[in-house]
């Protein structure tokens, strides 16, 4: 699965999400956060494209934007070539079979009221299956497939402990055989033990149902675990873009780099000596200069200064601006 | 096993006894409360033919509190159910849309708050007159805002929640996210808020009578009766105590009952015997 690029199936282009800040009826002020200022993603058919970033960096309104859950600023979001965004774009019921979103938290995400097979069968009988047997077929069939068994659809989801919740989440972003799943820290929420189970289900599902999988995670670990493509997010723009291995065993940008080198690695523990960013920083591309330059804390209301992302080695490409 | 849930049987208990009181007065008195007045009778203190003895007109007490139990129930269900009707959908909606709408009720909201309640329903009788049905539009429309309000905080820590976003993106309409999603997570603290409503609404109702603005003597409300009994208090005080036990129990029961309800209905305690 970890060949070259397929053909896009999602496309983000240049995508902005501007949040006016202190606008109330007394207090008329234009200042805005730019949570998400000019992101450009590409998703391949059947590909795990991560979206890596510390808090508050824009990764999780981008996945809300591509949900249809958050109002792009500006920009546009593409299926199969055709534009999400807009009045031109699909309704909310033909949206819900394009894509579905796992959420961090399983202990908020299922309705504390609703048995997990109502949970199931409602949105089925939402878009239109009618017979009560092909509804329970269905639901039984789902929860076989998240390894739960399909006596558990008539219990409460207090009833299951974290990591079977998170199975019934993804039971419920798969019910209407989406072709993207959007995971939002998937498993950021469970405990270690439970983290590989999960993890090793996402990936069987993806194999067996053909799924496209976006993933927003801090987690490095999990990253380099699951991903095709890495893209770092830093303060609402991507400083770096490519294929795993390139991101992780050639990190280029400064950000990156931080990055990385947070990742606890028992090597570095049992041999101090060795360094672990094997080598020096890569110098940035000939007449370029890396964009941000140092990774404090920059403004959020400001408009970034111009840059590009240049390619440094083939589908591999670092944010840079004009030295 | 569960433990004994004594607010709901006690609470529960309580209104049973006046919704039985209500609903079975003919049969559980032989007397009528308005027209057996018998002069000959008139302030006869509690004894084994009149219960709860007779006013001032030789009226039974006990027949008059059965019936008036009728109207205090009627009354404090009914505009209860207007309020919440109108609290939860201007509160859920206000805070599941925002921008100018939540600005609006909001200010509505604020509005309600500011002005004593009985003071509104007070100008609304003025207008409307006296009378069962204008009681009921006059106390449906002035107790709402805390049920708004608890809708609405309800509806603002809900919304972000994995749920209800989930919700959306499989293709839910936000009326049924309000009505399968939201609605159903905050039905504790609106079926408190409605007990405390219900008995706030027959305290409202007995003021209002008491006022000769709601239910006109000769008929019999907890509120009318204190009104006739307020000059016999010392003579004959049997006239006013029990129709203001009976305004205590239904309020206690109802308030019990809320408490009672909530825990009942909390999902972490049910199937806790699973």
């Amino acid at each position: 699965m970890r060949d070259g690029p397929p053909a896009p199936l999602l496309e983000i282009r240049d995508l902005h999400v501007h949040f006016p800040v202190g606008n109330t009826l007394l207090a008329r002020n234009k200042r805005v956060l730019r949570a998400v200022s000019g992101v450009d993603l590409t998703l391949g058919e059947g590909e795990c494209l991560s979206i890596v970033g510390e808090s508050g960096c824009g990764k999780s309104t981008t996945a809300l934007a591509v949900m249809g859950l958050q109002e792009p600023t500006s920009g546009d979001i593409l299926f199969e070539g055709r534009s999400l965004t807009g009045a031109a774009g699909p309704s909310r019921m033909e949206r819900a079979r394009i894509a579905q979103m796992v959420f961090q938290d399983p202990y908020a995400s299922l309705n504390p009221r609703q048995t997990v097979h109502r949970s199931l069968a409602a949105p089925l009988r939402l878009h239109g299956t009618r017979t009560r047997s092909e509804i329970d077929d269905r639901v039984a069939d789902i929860l076989l497939k998240v390894g739960l068994l399909p006596e558990h659809g008539a219990r409460f989801p207090h009833e299951f402990s974290g990591g079977q919740r998170q199975r019934i989440g993804i039971a419920r972003a798969l019910i209407l055989d989406p072709r993207i799943l959007m995971l939002d820290e998937p498993v950021s929420a469970l405990d270690v033990s439970v983290r590989a189970q999960i993890i090793n289900l996402l990936l069987d599902l993806q194999e067996d149902l053909s799924l496209s999988f976006v993933m927003i995670s801090h987690d490095l670990g999990v990253v380099e675990h699951m991903s095709d493509r890495v893209a770092v997010m830093y303060f609402g723009q991507i400083v770096e873009l490519g294929p795993w291995d390139a991101i992780f065993a050639n990190p280029t940008h400064p950000y990156t780099r931080k990055l990385i080198a947070t990742i606890p690695d028992p090597d570095t523990i049992l041999h101090p000596d060795r360094d672990r960013a094997a080598g020096a920083a890569p110098p940035p591309p000939a007449g370029h200069r890396f964009h941000p330059e140092d990774v404090g804390r920059p403004d959020v209301y400001a408009v970034p200064a111009p840059s590009e992302l240049l390619e440094v080695s083939p589908g591999h490409f670092v944010r840079c601006a004009p030295a | 096993m569960r433990r004994f849930n004594l607010n709901l049987w006690l609470g529960g208990g309580l209104v049973l006894l006046v919704c039985v009181g209500a609903v079975f007065a003919p049969l559980l008195t032989s007397f009528d409360p308005v027209f057996d007045a018998n002069l000959m009778y008139a302030e006869e203190p509690p004894d084994a033919q009149f219960w709860f003895g007779t006013d001032e007109q030789g009226r039974d007490v006990y027949t008059r509190v059965l019936y008036g139990a009728r109207i205090s129930l009627t009354v404090g269900i009914v505009s209860q159910i207007i309020n919440s009707v109108i609290g939860l959908s201007l509160g859920i909606s206000a805070a599941y849309w925002g921008g100018w709408w939540d600005d609006l009720v909001n200010g509505l909201t604020n509005t309600m708050l500011a002005v004593p309640s009985l003071i509104f329903a007070l100008a609304i009788m003025a207008i409307l007159g006296p009378g069962l049905p204008s009681l009921l539009i006059a106390l449906g429309l002035t107790n709402w805002s805390w049920t708004c309000r608890i809708a609405r905080s309800s509806t603002l820590s809900l919304k972000g929640q994995g749920y209800v976003l989930a919700a959306r993106t499989l293709g839910y309409g936000d009326i049924r996210i309000m009505a399968t999603q939201l609605l159903p997570n905050m039905v504790g603290p609106i079926l408190v808020i409605s007990t405390l409503g219900i008995g706030a609404a027959v305290l409202a109702e007995a003021a209002l009578s008491f006022l000769g603005l709601g239910i006109r003597p000769p008929f019999p409300s907890w509120g009318s009766m204190l009104t006739g009994a307020r000059e016999l208090i010392v003579i004959a005080p049997w006239a006013a105590v029990f129709p203001g036990l009976a305004i205590f129990v239904t309020v206690l029961g109802f308030n019990l009952l809320g408490d009672g309800l909530r825990d009942l209905l909390d999902p972490h305690m049910r199937s806790r015997t699973a």
